[in-house]
């Protein structure tokens, strides 16, 4: 046996898939080489919000060489049921929302393909529409659960009479839009039928998920779809489950009796995939003159559409940030002829925390303290609402360790004092948190011939560092050298791993490898396997959160109303940083997607065309290379033994949330303007400079 | 048609439609090259035409002739290596397109092509700038840039 | 996308069948190819023209070849010089990768980025004519605020035709009836009842060259843009401007306003205001509002006349 090596976990090892991307060979769903007689689909999405489609009418001209097939409802093959219905495509006349996939062209060439998509007559029964989002919704109600499954309401105390008597309140509304995930790799699948067993190269978060969804719209057990998912273009949250180009290319390629591929081109990701709910929020605080909260309520409207229902967690966050005595937290839905929302990175804490962080900036300045202090005199002692202790919660320390960093002891609290030039400047400051989620997974570790050693696992690597992560954590539970282990992902085949999302992805992942490791060294078999299942359901659940703090500076042109961040910060407490290389760039994704949420993304709904009407990259602003002046991140090194075998928390999603309010609260700080409605874009601010 | 790409002569029968993406990627088998848009708003499908970047997914192939292709696969660079010390990606699907503009933006600054920010020199705003038609959603911009400043010898 | 014959251009004589459309760069043709937005069935390919030279005219100021390269354009050093606003409009432009592929014409050519427009499956009088402006009850901050019409609120969206229409420069066309000029100023219409044409061009008419006028202004010329990010975005507004000051007053100045309506805007009125008046931000902006009192913004896009008036003070200033 190898002689105890350095630990593994902890070391800034490079990505293990590096030199395959940087040399254009790492490769994606729509890249395999399946085959000569490759068909090309292309989807036809509906040109209405609602509705019926009676019929397709195909122009008999059009590409009459090339084209393999035209499903629609009317021929498409029966799909069985299904447990999301966005995936039961084709088998229905009903149009639940502009952008809804209606039919598919499949033809010989991507060109052909295309021009028949674009070439195919559909003839509608057009219905009125309800696309628009408002607090006063008839048809609004309370859910029973919120994602992933949260009670939709809770309440301790009376926070009406809290708010009667306190001193100094405040009651504001912020508002945030429909936001699109918009990884670069657009959703993509290249599917072929191997005798009546299906294979998916498939663009997902969850190989094992999508083989078990699409298995069962084509009666076909998980094992018989094999999900090939060897590298992602980001996801995001909207790759999280199987989506409809899964099932699209699989039913073509049934038809065809060819492999077929179809990446769907990026303005369908701003319909067919998912998109995080737009939100309206209403957040009332009440304190003490002393800064102490009394009473927190908020309450959070949202929409889903008419196939599905996705309730996001908007206000669940506040049930754990502050302490108060009396406490509300509420959600409404409204059902609308909208695309289906699902899950973007953070859903719940990223919108939710940019009204409860705003809103605590507002109470400091209406109380006249500084927004660090505010939050230092209402830490909770446990978990607010379950009354459960924290696991670890290091909160204050990340506030004051990041204003430290970040020089935030000789801010003039005032607002439009700093001027430099054309230039108003500001600082701001919010707080950051995530659940430190787990869930069940299985790993294999083997021994190979050669004397390494290769661990199995059905997980894949988005981008966020897993392949190279869980390489170092199998070393450490082997006590060999990183160089000794094959660590396989990205394929349904493996041993069952859960979802790439909720940030739960090492903790669940690494603690199944963990496990298979050990249970390898300590026998002599070929292989081990491990299933946490046991011991993740013995755990406890509530308390369990990283923590974080934002800080931000941002410079505002009093001449244009142009925003720019020249410093963003963010301090963590996030349990074991097992890859502080990958980590920090994680961190700081994150926080530069809440800088898009903050400045630039928005799509824009035209509510009679019931369509979000800036469906491209040109038009759904992403933060460019010229956006980003500073953006740094660091870490406290936080133990906490409650969690996993390595004690890490979860750190995909947590840069998102606070980010946003701290760039808000920064432009508030260097303008005096405040910014209730997301984005916080140049025409919004330029009347009042 | 006759396709010179990374030194090499391809013969192709294609689509007047096919743009220089679609024929580097489904005929070609060179997938370096990424789709991310096909509409020029993203920069993952930049490669090198006789030597300047350009978003190939907006070029018609059957326009080329006689014009030399590079794509990541033909690329040998220092950037390459800066990217991996610097961890300058997350997902990897912007990658060849970063990469492949970032070789043919060292060229013109080299060549003393100004840019929007008008510094003289490489400073970091003026890779920012000069960089800005290759998007990351994952946000590994920061990255990015202390790698190609390294790449142009500062 | 529709299918097209494909052939090369044998001269500059112009001159096409119907159905067909010149192609050069294609940054712009090819996008709306594939939208189905533009759907031509021949396309007539130009850039073996050798209209790809920048040289000098005989009295002083430049021929720039309808090929020009926009890169190329923006770094040559004799418009870094004289013309310093039309490199700063060019590198404000779209992204390196875009730059070293549009040329000169087919950036004046481009069409506009009004979400419905660029939309086929969407009613635009632009590009189904007859079928509506869902723009003027619907998305329209980014849309014009000047000359638009009942039937198309579109803004044009370059920003080196924003420089160009400073500078006096003027068109060079040749065609089935032969060679014309047009002030780069007049080459787009306003949207009117025939927002389906965006310029003067008739059918078979190829732009051969831009060229610019020797101004002796130009030397102290800027261009501002502003967009909802730091850079690769289409502006919201823009201004371009050269001026001339002697004792602090205004001797000469070339004002044009960008992403406010259906063509670059020149803004004549304004610089008649301005000539004669002290150079100072009040008579800079009081130009400005000037021309911008023929403005008649819709419900989202006000906000573009305090932007305009803004610039203009700003740029003047830093010109001053």
């Amino acid at each position: 046996m190898t002689a105890t090596t350095e630990r593994a976990v902890g070391q800034p090892i490079g990505r293990i898939e590096g030199p395959d991307k940087v040399r254009g060979a790492a490769r994606y769903a729509a890249e395999f080489q399946v085959g000569d007689d490759l068909a090309y689909a292309w989807v036809v999405q509906s040109p209405v919000a609602r509705g019926t489609l009676r019929t397709v009418v195909v122009d008999p001209l059009v590409e009459p060489d090339d084209v393999l097939a035209v499903l629609w409802h009317g021929n498409a093959p029966r799909l069985g049921p299904a447990d999301d219905p966005e995936l039961a495509v084709l088998q229905s006349d009903r149009i639940s929302y502009r952008g809804q996939a209606v039919a598919l062209v499949v033809a010989r060439t991507l060109e052909a393909a295309r021009r028949a998509a674009a070439s195919l007559q559909l003839e509608i029964d057009e219905e009125p529409h309800d696309c628009l989002l408002r607090v006063d919704h008839p048809s609004a109600y309370e859910p029973e659960k919120v994602n992933p499954g949260f009670p939709a309401s809770s309440a301790l105390g009376d926070v009406d009479a809290a708010l009667a008597g306190a001193p100094v309140t405040v009651d504001v509304t912020y508002s945030t839009p429909a936001l699109h995930n918009s990884p670069m790799e657009p959703h993509a699948t290249t599917a072929l039928w191997v005798n009546d067993d299906l294979v998916l190269y498939d663009s997902n978060q969850h190989p094992p998920g999508v083989a078990a969804a699409v298995g069962a719209l084509f009666d076909l057990p998980a094992d018989r779809v094999h999900v090939i998912t060897e590298h992602v273009g980001g996801g995001f949250g909207s790759k999280g489950t199987a989506r409809p180009n899964a099932v699209l290319a699989a039913m073509a390629a049934k038809v065809t009796g060819r492999p077929v591929r179809l990446a769907l081109p990026r303005q369908a990701l701003f319909s067919m995939v998912g998109h995080r709910t737009p939100t309206i929020q209403r957040v009332r605080l009440g304190a003490s003159a002393d800064g102490r909260l009394t009473a927190i309520d908020h309450k959070a409207w949202g929409q889903s559409s008419r196939l599905f229902e996705f309730a996001e967690q908007t206000a669940v966050t506040t049930r754990h940030m502050y302490a108060a005595p009396n406490r509300r937290t509420g959600h409404r839905l409204v059902r609308l002829d909208m695309p289906t929302p699902r899950w973007m990175r953070a859903p719940g804490e990223a919108p939710g925390m940019v009204a409860l962080e705003c809103a605590m900036d507002e109470l400091a300045v209406a109380l006249e303290i500084d927004p660090i202090e505010l939050r230092v005199r209402n830490e909770p002692a446990v978990e607010p609402e379950s009354g459960v202790p924290f696991s670890s919660r290091h909160y204050l320390e990340c506030l004051r360790r990041g204003a430290e960093r970040f020089g935030w002891h000789d801010r003039d609290s005032r607002p439009r004092q700093r001027r430099e030039g054309d230039w108003w400047i500001g600082t701001g400051v919010a707080g950051a948190t995530y659940p430190a989620m787990v869930q069940p997974s299985t790993a294999r570790a083997s021994r190979l011939p050669s004397g390494d050693y290769e661990v199995s696992i059905a997980a894949t690597d988005l981008g966020t560092g897993a392949r190279t992560i869980l390489t170092q954590i199998a070393a450490d539970a082997l006590e060999v050298p990183v160089a000794q282990v094959r660590v396989r992902i990205g394929d349904s085949t493996l041993p069952m791993a859960s979802v790439a999302g909720g940030s739960s992805g090492s903790a669940s992942w690494g603690w199944a490898v963990t496990g298979a490791c050990r249970a390898l060294r300590s026998s002599s078999a070929s292989s081990a396997t491990f299933d946490s299942s046991e011991l993740v359901a013995q755990q406890e659940k509530d308390g369990k959160h990283a923590f974080g703090a934002h800080f931000a500076e941002v410079r505002v042109d009093a001449v244009t109303g142009e925003v720019r961040v020249t410093r963003l910060f963010g301090m963590y407490a996030a349990g074991r940083i097992l890859n502080p290389r990958t980590a920090r760039s994680q961190f700081r994704g994150g926080m530069i997607m809440g800088m898009g949420m903050a400045l630039h993304e928005e799509s824009v709904l035209d509510p009679a065309m019931g369509a979000w009407v800036n469906h491209d990259f040109a038009e759904y602003h992403i933060p460019a290379h010229a956006d980003l002046e500073s953006v740094e991140a660091e870490w406290l090194d936080e133990q906490d033994d409650q969690l996993n075998p390595m004690g890490s928390k979860g750190i995909g999603e947590i840069g998102i949330v606070g980010s946003p309010a701290a760039i808000l609260n920064a432009v508030w700080h260097a303008t005096g303007v405040r910014i209730r409605d997301l984005p916080a874009r140049l025409d919004k601010i330029l009347p009042y400079l | 048609m006759d396709l010179v790409v990374n030194g090499t002569e391809h013969s192709v029968e294609l689509d007047p439609r096919t743009t220089l993406l679609d024929a580097l990627r489904d005929h070609l088998g060179l997938t370096g090259a990424k789709k991310g848009c096909d509409h020029g708003q993203c920069g993952a499908c930049t490669v090198l035409l006789d030597g300047r970047r350009v978003n190939s997914c907006l070029i018609l192939t059957v326009t080329l002739s006689e014009s030399e292709i590079t794509t990541i696969e033909g690329v040998d660079h220092p950037v390459q290596e800066k990217f991996l010390e610097h961890d300058g990606f997350q997902c990897g699907y912007c990658t060849p397109g970063q990469i492949c503009s970032a070789v043919g933006m060292l060229d013109e600054a080299a060549k003393g092509w100004p840019s929007a920010v008008g510094d003289p020199e490489l400073t970091d705003a003026e890779i920012r700038e000069r960089m800005s038609g290759n998007l990351c959603r994952c946000g590994a911009y920061p990255n990015m840039v202390p790698a190609i400043r390294e790449a142009a010898g500062r | 996308m529709k299918t097209f014959t494909y052939r090369t251009a044998d001269d500059v004589s112009g001159g096409l069948e119907p159905g067909a459309t010149f192609l050069a760069g294609g940054t712009n043709l090819v996008d709306l190819m594939k939208l189905g937005v533009a759907t031509p069935d021949v396309l007539v390919d130009v850039t073996r023209l050798g209209l790809d030279q920048i040289g000098d005219l005989p009295g002083g100021g430049l021929r720039i070849g309808a090929g020009v390269r926009n890169s190329d354009l923006a770094a040559d050093h004799r418009v870094r010089r004289d013309y310093p606003v039309l490199s700063q409009a060019l590198l404000a432009g779209a992204s390196g990768q875009l730059r070293n592929m549009a040329t000169t014409a087919g950036n004046l050519l481009q069409r506009t980025r009004c979400r419905y427009f660029m939309d086929a499956t969407m009613p635009c009088n632009k590009h189904a004519p007859g079928s509506g402006c869902p723009a003027r009850e619907g998305d329209h901050r980014n849309l014009a605020i000047l000359g638009a019409s009942p039937s198309c609120v579109a803004t044009h969206p370059s920003d080196m035709a924003v420089a160009l229409a400073a500078l006096d420069a003027e068109v060079r066309i040749s065609g089935p009836a032969g060679e014309r000029t047009v002030p780069v100023t007049e080459l787009h219409r306003l949207p009117g009842d025939a927002p389906e044409r965006d310029t003067v061009l008739e059918h078979g008419e190829l732009i051969t060259a831009v060229d610019l006028p020797p101004l002796d202004l130009a030397a102290r010329s800027a261009y501002r843009k502003v967009r909802d990010r730091a850079s690769y975005a289409f502006a919201v507004g823009s201004v371009a401007a050269a001026l001339q000051v002697t004792d602090g007053t205004v001797r000469d100045v070339r004002l044009a306003f960008g992403a406010v309506a259906h063509k670059p805007w020149r803004a004549h009125r304004a610089e008649e205001a301005l000539r004669g008046r002290p150079a100072t931000r009040e008579s800079f902006r009081a130009a400005a509002d000037a021309e911008l009192a023929a403005a008649e913004p819709l419900r989202d896009n006000a906000f573009k006349v305090t932007l305009i008036r803004n610039l203009v003070g700003s740029v003047l200033e830093g010109l001053s």
